[in-house]
């Protein structure tokens, strides 16, 4: 094959096309250090070319592989082709560097500036090929490019205003890869940079809009809140693969604040019992992350059944690993639960448990001497004689070494037991075939902390008998303690003074005893001692001299000398790093080893603790209190002054099958909610009375709630409440008795209107069509919106409308009675701060709710449509789908848009479509629709910045509501 | 970045692979085993992601063929399934209606569209004119080379 390669390149030198070859050379260069440097030759040759798709390959190779050392050489020919006339090739040019960067970032250091060109690049693939480049540059150093984030923002803006070329676009969304390539790099940008955000603010929000439409969002955006509500849409989407992001994306989000779990508690329940393993053990992720000392228990036992019907290794190990974590967070609260716990852990783990779980389970169970502790070892005692008793056979290894160790340090705890039960027990252990050698290790080294007396010491001289001729050597040399403790009761009593273990143990890490041994043994003519790192150096400097100080120092080195001398007991825990001791010893030997545990769990606590919620909650609520209630909050008010009825409406009660389920979520997010109920959420309270109108029907409130998130996807200035877009509203009042009064709401904050309401009431006051009849004269004959309820007190209801008139849109607000008794007196409080701040910007910001209220016919006929259509410098182009109905949907779909929106449609020419629209006299708006594809194209202009972006999202929200 | 991609039959057959990295064979085919054992493992209507090791494991199924992409952690799964969703795109526009045998039997053709698509394990160019452009121009280099050949053949 080698041979064949290098024939290749003969021909190819000789000028003969030998392309075919090309994939077999990149084969070839995927085998060997050697041929990947043939490959380099290769494409050096390829790189002087002038052959376009030659040199095309030459760059796929070079990317694909390629040494370091070779860099050098080839990267002023990679360079030279950035400035290459196709764009192919500039493209593949700056991929091949980002490679090059990659691989040896200094290398490529001095043509940064040449990355800023391909930034600017008029050929889109180039463009984004450096993003690449920068997307890892700044994720290194984030300050460095501080100054290019505006011209990232510009080239959002572009992308999503699509004005890319068509093909770009994948399923009508205008190059997705790009744009989530851009909202990476800026969220880099933009950590902890108030400045820097800000000028994002608005893109961000812009695309997060139209990505909402598409599915298409990623989660990589820094904006807490605004992520949260996408993630809110995820969770609850019915399809399986947006499901699991969401829950990922709220595991990410819940890091930050687990307030935000709260409005999808249900969900998560659901998700819970989903039937794909993958689902749920994201979920279980998440809920890991919502601990707190409250729920631990409930989502400790969620994690146990699924590690019941979990196969694989990799998961379990993680599994295990947080659960152990979590019950070590709170092992006081309930002694038996943690025991309990533990054992099944250990139990379902098996061996594939990372070892420090166990050790730093025992840690706990040893450390402290309270009382608690106390009843925390008796209770593992007795657990563990229990389990014991029962078929052990089936306990794994590291399980039985657990057991073993507790039964041997703390089973005298429990009076009642004889030493000789457990030593039985222990012994029917070590003849179970199962056993491993280092299991038995550690049976026998509890049999020597029991000190048996009695009956039972001869079973253990049996069994140190056997055992001190095994052939493992830490077993014979255990064996061989048992057999010896076991007779001198004194020697015992000294080696592990049952009192002593609270005390710090005292080791001799310069091993000072030996030294007299040592002297000895020099003095006989042995080398010194050579520390093995030492002896290495040696025997790699001199091959030849290996054999002789090595084997005189062996004798001498610590292993051996903690068999000879047995009798210290700090030797015995520095040999054995098996032994069961030196769990304990590692931190009884400081005591501020033990302080600084102490001071973590403490942290920790404090952190998940309620207090700590309720402070990050008034944070980060506050904006969406404002945001998405200011239209309630004065109907809540109104509600509130009238006194009527104090409690908040409860809008959906939950069917029989979800009681269950509701439990369930209370005990999961008990900790996390700051009254201890299911719809405790803030969040939730102030959203209901506005969400209701929309879905009261629907029982899951949290679907009600999404609805209304729709709304304040829009930042806070351009907040959508029931809002008119220009300055004049008129807030309309009208009392339960039809008695209509007209009252001028001024653009002053919290102005109190007190209403005088006859005392006489209307039989038959919550009936939409009575209402509207309701209408002050002079605005009946104008259109008006139909009359949505807003919400419903005992009985009182509060609906309302806009109506259109010649300059303004007025809002009116009909208050019912709908009960028998009689009104005596309403107090109205109207807050009208939106009010004034839609006056003040004059229309600056368009909030698109406030567009689709507002919008209106504009009559023009197609010559006038002409000439202001190239009047207009602000557009926009996007694709709707088409509405199919069996009649031509060109026009279907341009009757729901002139039903729902109030165009105008000028005229219908043959697949295509002129409409017209106005917000005010002065700020039209024109609209382009052509059916291509399957698809409307539509390409809207105005005078009006924002208009035709946001009359394009009102497009687009009308024609989904089918 | 992507780390492998992965095509194969419900059989478990490998039907094209690619590399981003520099992994031994031995390597390669391990991993190839362990992916078609689990990703053939899952039941109908499940999510299209998995966790494998320190990757992201996000495949798709077209007819009887499955694509398999790994990328690594901080990546995109989203993302990365309209990757894949977008390189069937370019092998359908492509071959016309793609099956399984056009990509037995035109490997090499697959192997461009990816290369073209794709470059050092990031996306390269996500136009789908721009791509079946380079691949048309890339067919009559070669044509144009056989016509070449045959020439030299034929008075050679």
């Amino acid at each position: 094959m080698k041979e064949l390669m290098v024939r290749a390149i003969y021909c190819e030198m000789l000028g003969y096309g030998v392309s075919f070859s090309y994939i077999h050379a990149i084969k070839l260069a995927q085998q060997g250090n050697v041929l990947e440097k043939r490959v380099g030759v290769f494409s050096v040759i390829l790189l002087h070319d002038t052959n376009l798709i030659e040199v095309c390959m030459a760059l796929t190779v070079v990317s694909q592989m390629f040494p370091k050392d070779m860099i050098p050489a080839i990267l002023p020919l990679v360079e030279e082709k950035l400035n290459h006339p196709k764009e192919i090739i500039r493209r593949k040019a700056v991929l091949a560097l980002y490679k090059f960067y990659l691989i040896a970032p200094n290398q490529v250091q001095h043509i940064h500036n040449k990355f800023r060109k391909a930034l600017c690049d008029k050929d889109p693939g180039v463009m984004s090929a450096s993003l690449h480049i920068y997307l890892q540059l700044i994720q290194e150093n984030p300050e460095g490019y501080k100054d290019l984030a505006p011209s990232f923002v510009t080239i959002l803006k572009q992308v999503v205003g699509g004005k890319l070329p068509m093909d770009f676009n994948y399923h009508s969304v205008p190059a997705p890869w790009l744009q989530i390539h851009l909202l990476r790099i800026l969220s880099l940008l933009g950590k902890n940079d108030q400045s820097t955000s800000e000028i994002m603010y608005e893109i961000l929000d812009e695309s997060l809009r139209r990505a909402e439409m598409n599915h298409n969002i990623t989660y990589e955006d820094t904006f807490l809140l605004k992520a949260a509500k996408c993630i809110g849409n995820f969770v609850l989407s019915p399809k399986i693969n947006l499901k699991y992001l969401g829950l990922k994306a709220l595991t990410y989000v819940v890091q930050q604040d687990p307030k935000l779990a709260l409005q999808h508690q249900m969900t998560i329940i659901e998700c819970l019992d989903h039937s794909d393993l993958i689902i749920k053990r994201e979920t279980l992720e998440l809920l890991f992350r919502i601990t707190n000392d409250q729920n631990v228990t409930v989502i400790v036992e969620k994690m146990l059944d699924f590690l019941r019907i979990s196969e694989d290794d990799h998961t379990t190990i993680d599994l295990v690993g947080k659960v152990a974590e979590l019950a070590e967070k709170y092992p006081y609260k309930y002694n038996e639960w943690f025991i309990d716990t533990m054992n099944t852990v250990f139990s379902l783990g098996g061996d594939l448990l990372q070892p420090d779980i166990p050790n730093s389970f025992l840690k706990l169970l040893s450390e402290g001497d309270v009382e608690e502790d106390k009843k925390l070892r008796l209770f593992a005692v007795n657990s563990y004689i229990s389990l014991l008793q029962g078929d052990s056979s089936k306990l794994p290894q590291r399980f039985l070494q657990v057991i073993c160790w507790v039964l041997g340090e703390y089973s005298h705890l429990r009076e009642d037991l004889e030493p000789g039960v457990v030593v039985r027990l222990l012994a029917k252990l070590l003849d179970m075939k199962s056993s491993s050698s280092e299991t038995k290790c550690w049976v026998l080294m509890a049999m020597t902390k029991l000190c048996p007396g009695g009956a039972a010491l001869a079973l253990v001289h049996d069994v140190s008998e056997t055992y001190s001729s095994s052939l493992d050597t830490m077993l014979r040399q255990r064996a061989q303690e048992l057999q010896i403790l076991s007779q001198d009761s004194e020697l015992q009593a000294k080696v592990l003074p049952r009192s002593a273990s609270m005390e710090p143990v005292e080791v001799d890490s310069s091993l000072s005893f030996l030294d007299g041994f040592v002297s000895e043994a020099l003095a006989a003519g042995a080398a010194p001692y050579k520390p093995p790192h030492q002896r290495q150096e040696e025997l790699s400097r001199s091959k030849a001299l290996n054999l002789e100080p090595y084997g005189l120092s062996l004798p001498i080195s610590i292993s051996s000398c903690s068999i000879t001398d047995r009798q210290s007991p700090t030797l015995l825990s520095i040999s054995s790093g098996l032994s069961g001791d030196s769990t304990d010893f590692s931190h009884k030997g400081s005591r501020t080893g033990y302080n600084s545990t102490a001071l973590k769990l403490d942290g920790v606590k404090r952190l998940w603790g309620r207090d700590g919620y309720l402070a990050q909650k008034e944070q980060t609520e506050e904006a969406p209190r404002i945001e998405a209630a200011s239209a309630v909050r004065s109907a809540d008010q109104l509600g509130d002054n009238n006194a009527l009825n104090s409690q908040t409406p409860n809008p959906t009660p939950s069917p029989e099958c979800d009681q269950e389920k509701q439990q369930l979520a209370s005990s999961l997010f008990v900790g996390l909610a700051s009254q201890s109920t299911v719809s405790s959420g803030s969040a939730e309270q102030i959203t209901d009375p506005l969400v209701s109108p929309s879905d009261g029907s629907d029982n899951l409130l949290y679907k009600s709630l999404l609805d209304s998130l729709d709304l304040d996807v829009s930042p806070p200035e351009q907040t959508a409440g029931l809002v008119a877009p220009n300055g004049s509203c008129d807030a309309e009042e009208e009392p339960a008795d039809a008695d209509v009064k007209e009252i001028e709401t001024p653009p002053v904050r919290d102005e109190r209107v007190t209403a005088e309401a006859s005392p006489h009431d209307d039989p038959d006051g919550s009936k939409d069509p009575s209402l509207a009849s309701h209408l002050p004269a002079e605005l009946s004959a104008l259109s008006h919106s139909k009359v949505t309820l807003l919400f419903s007190k005992q009985n009182l209801d509060v609906s309302a409308c806009h109506v259109q008139k010649e300059d303004s849109v007025v809002l009116v607000v009909f208050i019912s009675n709908c009960s028998d008794s009689f009104l005596h007196q309403i107090r109205l409080q109207v807050d009208s701060e939106e009010l004034e701040v839609r006056h003040a910007t004059e229309n600056l910001k368009i909030s698109s709710f406030s567009l689709i209220v507002s919008c209106r016919a504009l009559r023009l006929s197609t010559e006038e449509y002409g000439a202001m259509w190239l009047a207009f410098s602000h557009d926009t182009k996007q694709n709707l789908t088409l509405i199919h109905d069996g009649r031509d949907p060109l026009a279907a779909t341009l009757d729901v848009l002139k039903r729902k929106l109030q165009l105008h449609v000028v005229e219908i020419i043959g697949v295509e479509a002129i409409v017209a629209c106005c917000l005010q006299q002065d700020q039209p708006c024109l609209m382009h629709c052509r059916m291509h594809a399957g698809m409307l194209a539509v390409w809207l202009r105005s005078p009006v910045p924002d208009l035709p972006d946001c009359l394009l999202y009102c497009c687009q929200r009308a024609l989904q509501e089918l | 970045m992507m780390r492998f991609l992965l095509l194969f039959s419900r059989q478990g057959r490998l039907r094209l692979q690619k590399w981003y990295t520099a992994i031994s064979e031995r390597e390669k085919k391990k991993i190839i085993r362990e992916m078609t054992t689990m990703v053939l493992a899952r039941q109908p209507r499940t999510c299209n992601f998995l966790q494998w090791k320190d990757l992201k494991i996000v495949y798709k199924r077209y007819a009887s063929l499955y694509f398999c992409l790994g990328v690594e952690h901080e990546e995109n799964e989203l993302l990365a399934l309209e990757i894949i969703h977008r390189y069937v795109e370019l092998l359908d526009k492509y071959f016309g209606n793609v099956c399984e045998l056009d990509i037995i039997f035109n490997f090499e053709k697959a192997y461009f569209i990816l290369d073209e698509f794709l470059m050092g394990g990031e996306i390269q160019e996500t136009s789908k004119q721009i791509v079946n452009r380079a691949i048309e121009s890339s067919d009559m280099l070669q044509e144009d080379d056989h016509s070449e050949w045959y020439e030299v053949e034929l008075f050679g």
